[in-house]
């Protein structure tokens, strides 16, 4: 038998699994696996319990660095394996982990329904806004214009906005976060992992051999303060170096406007709270893009509702109720049957 | 209770004649209700103690336009006081609701055969949109064939007058109208349809209710007093000579949810069911939710891909995963099963074969997804492959699949077809304690595991649950180490992998029974091989031959991959081989690559099942000769 270390005394080093991880030097997947691995300590999770299921892409590679159970499945597909697993066993605490191109092209389709399904499992998006493993093609959230070898002349067709996109597949839980943003990555983990449904989090990831320094401009260090905003429930939605700019709603046009207290009348009672129940507000906060509006990171939506493994089984309880299980013998003697007696 | 209604005639004259065996075709609009109707007289018929086999044939539309060829609904069943095993060739009787009905199916009644129409649809216009230049029933078109011409239509709206249904409800009873008719004419008892009919109306449309039990009253009373053309004598069809046992009349949908229920039982694990609707495999995914007390989880996918992955993911957390679909839904499917291969995952796929490529014939039956069976995938990735036969047998082939696919870690094709999945026959209810089971033994740590440490003897891996302590592990597409689990681009490994997978599947050779010969000699003139739905028809005209003194045999092949050990030895006995399937020649490449035997195809690509008597014909066309 394996030695079992208690729980308890689990430290980040022991999620990680023994095998040699293969992303590239300086890769954004490796800060992330970092506070997954952290969150998992910090939550004193049971590797036993713990399943990591992936597609296909380098975020893909993400299970054999956990010492937990994983799943390296097929391009698109971990949704929907993960769907399975959990309406298996609802006791299992999976999470889902998928690139750009995974998530939202070849998976779009089980993305949007593991979403509107509520299926309680914790979807991690590593956006790239590149493909890595096939060398750099763009992808379904590549800007407008990238160039790249199968866009020499710069791409064509507007990117999908990867919040927004979950909200408006009926997320009830959605979030973004940054790959090396160490402090607050691992918080909103917890979060997603707080939450009984399908947690969304859009983990913001730097590819650092096809797209480096994408999303620098808001990202850095030096950038941050003036281009991120940090949304928290009940909390004023507020940014800037010296915390004077904060967001307001545009009445006429339904809009968020990028305010400074103190500037032309603006009062602090004008600058919007962030509620995580509103889904209206967090659609506007989710398609805010740099550089015209910060960057929201935090938990934009949260408003729990009874997730689809729990109904599934709820309803499978009610059947056994119902008609309680007989042997197989009598199921097959239900309904008309009729006896041949010997002659 | 029919003999007692005949008995109540007036004239207390009737005599019914006895008859082995009858084939009746219930045909009209796809709105008319005829599959039901068939139905109700299959259940009759199954309670009256006949052995019987249906035919179901549908078109694809729902509802097409009224009136039309293409919206024409058929339900066909064939009912004997001795043991039948086809729908039947051509019918005796041909029930046409409307003049389209008659514009399809009159050219499979044989001269002298009786039709019973629906004169009240005989309009000007019914009549040209099914394409008749003139009206049928006074052009000298059914001079060669004994009509019994009934308003029908008016028949029922008169009985069921005083109910208080709308004139629409009323005129859609005519279809039990029509059924209690040929339940009088064939003296079947109608209180199963009462029973049901009041089950299904009764709490929600009493007064629907009413009308059809008046409607179903009405046609029969209809028979006992009215003055039937001279010729259409009452019938009546003694009871088979049937094994003695528990009976129920069974498709080979239900039997299958029965087969995987029960073989998810024998396996000590639940069953996930996770599919796509698809015409003809929906059924199994209806079936399927109402045997949720029954350790079932189903789930409606978004698409045929998610359904094989749901399945995947629920194995790989100790289910049994199942998936369903039919040809074009299965070649969705192509790439997850491959996954499941690879990952070494237990997974049954259920395909339910329809008529193709692409689209197709959505609701008629073919034979022709056996390459994609035992080919159809990329990379070297066999598949075992099981054929159900009968709609019975559809019950032991999911037990069979589901056995296999939990004892060697692998996929398993189950392959049905549209007629077993609609079909009905009676079955002799077995006793499942009979049935030898094959628990599972999920993986327990020890020192030495990794996920694909392998049974010596079936070659499995063993199977690692996700909740269990000091097992965690990572499974994959990726190639993976023999020796540790883990990633491995090592070439000699891979080449040993694929090696091994292969060996594995080989090996279930071992494991499943010898082919046998289903009728016949094991040696001699003539052997005539088939798989799947083809049972019935081919054993008929076998054993007809047999019965002409042909030397000829039948083989029937259920496991098509790996194939049984001695089929090669079997069939070298025989100096011709003749393969009937209906696609255009599949078995028979298979048969000619493992074996070289100089096999002849004999090919039906109608999306009809094979008639017994082209069977024979083809019998006697290869025995000219023979002493």
């Amino acid at each position: 038998m394996n030695v079992q270390t208690p729980v308890e005394q689990l430290k980040p080093a022991d999620y990680a699994s023994d095998q040699e991880v293969r992303w590239c030097p300086g890769c954004g997947d490796y800060a992330i696996v970092k506070s997954v691995q952290r969150t998992m300590a910090d939550l004193k999770l049971a590797p036993e319990d713990l399943v990591f299921i992936s597609g296909i892409g380098c975020a893909a590679r993400f299970p054999y660095y956990m010492a937990t159970y994983g799943f390296h499945t097929i391009h698109g597909r971990a949704p929907a394996i993960a769907t399975g697993t959990k309406l298996a066993n609802p006791e299992l605490d999976i999470w889902v982990v998928m690139g750009d191109g995974d998530c939202l092209s070849i998976g779009g389709n089980h993305t949007l329904h593991a979403i509107r399904r509520n299926v309680d499992i914790q979807m991690l998006l590593f956006n790239n806004e590149i493909y890595g493993l096939t060398k750099g093609q763009y992808s379904p959230t590549s800007r407008l214009g990238t160039r790249s070898p199968s866009t020499p002349q710069g791409s064509v067709d507007a990117p999908v906005n990867a919040t927004v996109f979950a909200l408006g597949a009926g997320a009830r839980f959605v979030a973004r976060s940054v790959d090396t943003n160490q402090k607050h990555l691992p918080e909103i983990l917890k979060r997603a992992h707080a939450h009984r449904g399908a947690s969304f989090v859009e983990i913001i990831q730097n590819c650092i051999v096809y797209n480096d320094g994408a999303f620098s401009g808001w990202t850095d260090k030096a950038a941050a303060a003036d281009s991120q905003i940090q949304v928290e429930h009940g909390k004023k939605l507020i940014f800037g170096k010296d915390g004077d700019r904060g967001l307001r709603l545009d009445r006429n046009s339904l809009s968020l406007e990028v305010v400074t207290v103190g500037d032309n009348g603006v009062a602090e009672d004008d600058i919007l709270v962030h509620d995580e129940t509103n889904r209206v507000l967090a659609n506007l906060l989710g398609a805010m893009e740099h550089p015209e509006y910060p960057v929201a990171i935090g938990v934009l939506y949260c408003d729990p509702a009874e997730t689809y493994d729990s109904a599934v089984h709820r309803q499978i309880a009610e059947s056994v109720e119902k008609t309680p299980p007989t042997d197989l013998n009598a199921m097959l003697r239900r309904g008309r049957t009729w006896t041949v007696a010997p002659s | 209770m029919a003999t007692k209604l005949a008995e109540s005639r007036p004239d207390g004259e009737l005599q019914r004649k006895s008859v082995d065996a009858v084939v009746i075709r219930f045909a009209g609009d796809s709105g008319d209700g005829m599959q039901l109707t068939g139905t109700q007289f299959t259940q009759s018929t199954a309670l009256m103690g006949n052995d019987l086999a249906t035919f179901p044939d549908f078109p694809a539309e729902i509802r097409a336009p009224v009136g039309t060829t293409y919206g024409v609904s058929a339900f066909q069943i064939n009912f004997a006081s001795y043991d039948i095993m086809t729908p039947g060739d051509a019918p005796d009787v041909l029930v046409a609701m409307n003049p389209a009905a008659l514009k399809v199916h009159l050219r499979d009644v044989p001269k002298g055969g009786t039709i019973v129409l629906n004169t009240d649809a005989f309009t000007d216009r019914n009549i040209a949109k099914a394409g008749f230049g003139a009206n049928p029933l006074e052009d000298g078109t059914l001079d060669n064939y004994v009509t019994i011409e009934i308003d029908i239509q008016k028949m029922t709206l008169a009985a069921v007058a005083d109910i208080g249904v709308t004139n629409k409800e009323a005129v859609r009873c005519k279809n039990m109208w029509a059924l209690g008719l040929m339940c009088w004419m064939y003296d079947r008892d109608r209180q199963p349809t009462v029973d049901w009919i009041n089950q299904r109306f009764g709490e929600r449309a009493p007064a629907i209710a009413k009308a059809n039990v008046a409607a179903l009253n009405a046609g029969h009373a209809y028979g006992e007093t009215a003055e039937l053309p001279s010729g259409i004598p009452a019938y009546i069809v003694p009871k088979a000579d049937v094994q003695p046992g528990v009976y129920r009349a069974v498709t080979g949908t239900e039997a299958i949810a029965w087969g995987l229920v029960t073989g998810a039982r024998k396996a000590g694990l639940e069953l996930f069911f996770g599919s796509y609707p698809i015409t003809p495999a929906s059924a199994l995914l209806h079936t399927l939710s109402n045997l949720k007390q029954y350790g079932v989880t189903t789930f409606q996918a978004e698409d045929e891909i998610a359904a094989v992955c749901s399945a995947i993911g629920a194995s790989f957390a100790g289910s049994i995963g199942v998936t369903s679909s039919s040809g074009p839904g299965v070649a969705l499917k192509t790439e997850g099963i491959t996954l499941a291969f690879a990952a070494e995952l237990p997974l049954v796929v259920v395909n339910s074969q329809r008529g193709g490529p692409s689209t197709g014939l959505p609701t008629k039956t073919e034979q022709s997804d056996l390459y994609q069976a035992v080919y159809g995938r990329n990379a070297d990735s066999p598949l075992p492959v099981v054929a159900s036969c009968t709609a019975g047998d559809c019950f032991f082939a999911a037990i069979e699949a589901v056995r296999i696919a939990v004892t060697y870690m692998t996929p398993v094709i189950l392959l049905t077809d549209g007629y077993l999945a609609n079909a009905a026959e009676p079955w002799e209810i077995p006793d499942v304690d009979g049935i030898p089971e094959f628990k599972v033994d999920f993986a327990t740590a020890s020192d030495d595991f990794h996920p694909f440490l392998r049974d010596g003897k079936t070659l499995a891996r063993n199977w690692p649950v996700p909740g269990t302590p000091g097992l965690m592990h990572r499974i994959g597409g990726i190639e993976k180490s023999y020796d540790t689990g883990h990633i491995s681009y090592d070439p000699e490994n891979h080449h040993r992998m694929t090696k091994v997978r292969a060996a594995k599947v080989d090996g279930i050779a071992d494991d499943i029974p010898l082919q046998e010969v289903a009728s016949g000699p094991s040696k001699g003139r003539l052997a005539v091989v088939g798989w799947g739905s083809t049972f019935g028809a081919i054993n008929q005209a076998v054993e007809r031959s047999l019965a002409g003194g042909l030397d000829v045999a039948h083989i029937h092949i259920r496991h098509i991959w790996p194939l049984p050990r001695n089929l090669g030895d079997l069939l070298a006995g025989y100096e011709k081989i003749l393969v009937p399937e209906m696609n255009n020649g599949q078995l028979i490449t298979v048969l000619r690559d493992r074996f070289l035997v100089p096999a002849e195809g004999l090919n039906q690509i109608s999306g009809l099942p094979f008639k017994v008597s082209d069977l024979e014909a083809a019998i006697r066309e290869r025995m000219e000769g023979q002493p």
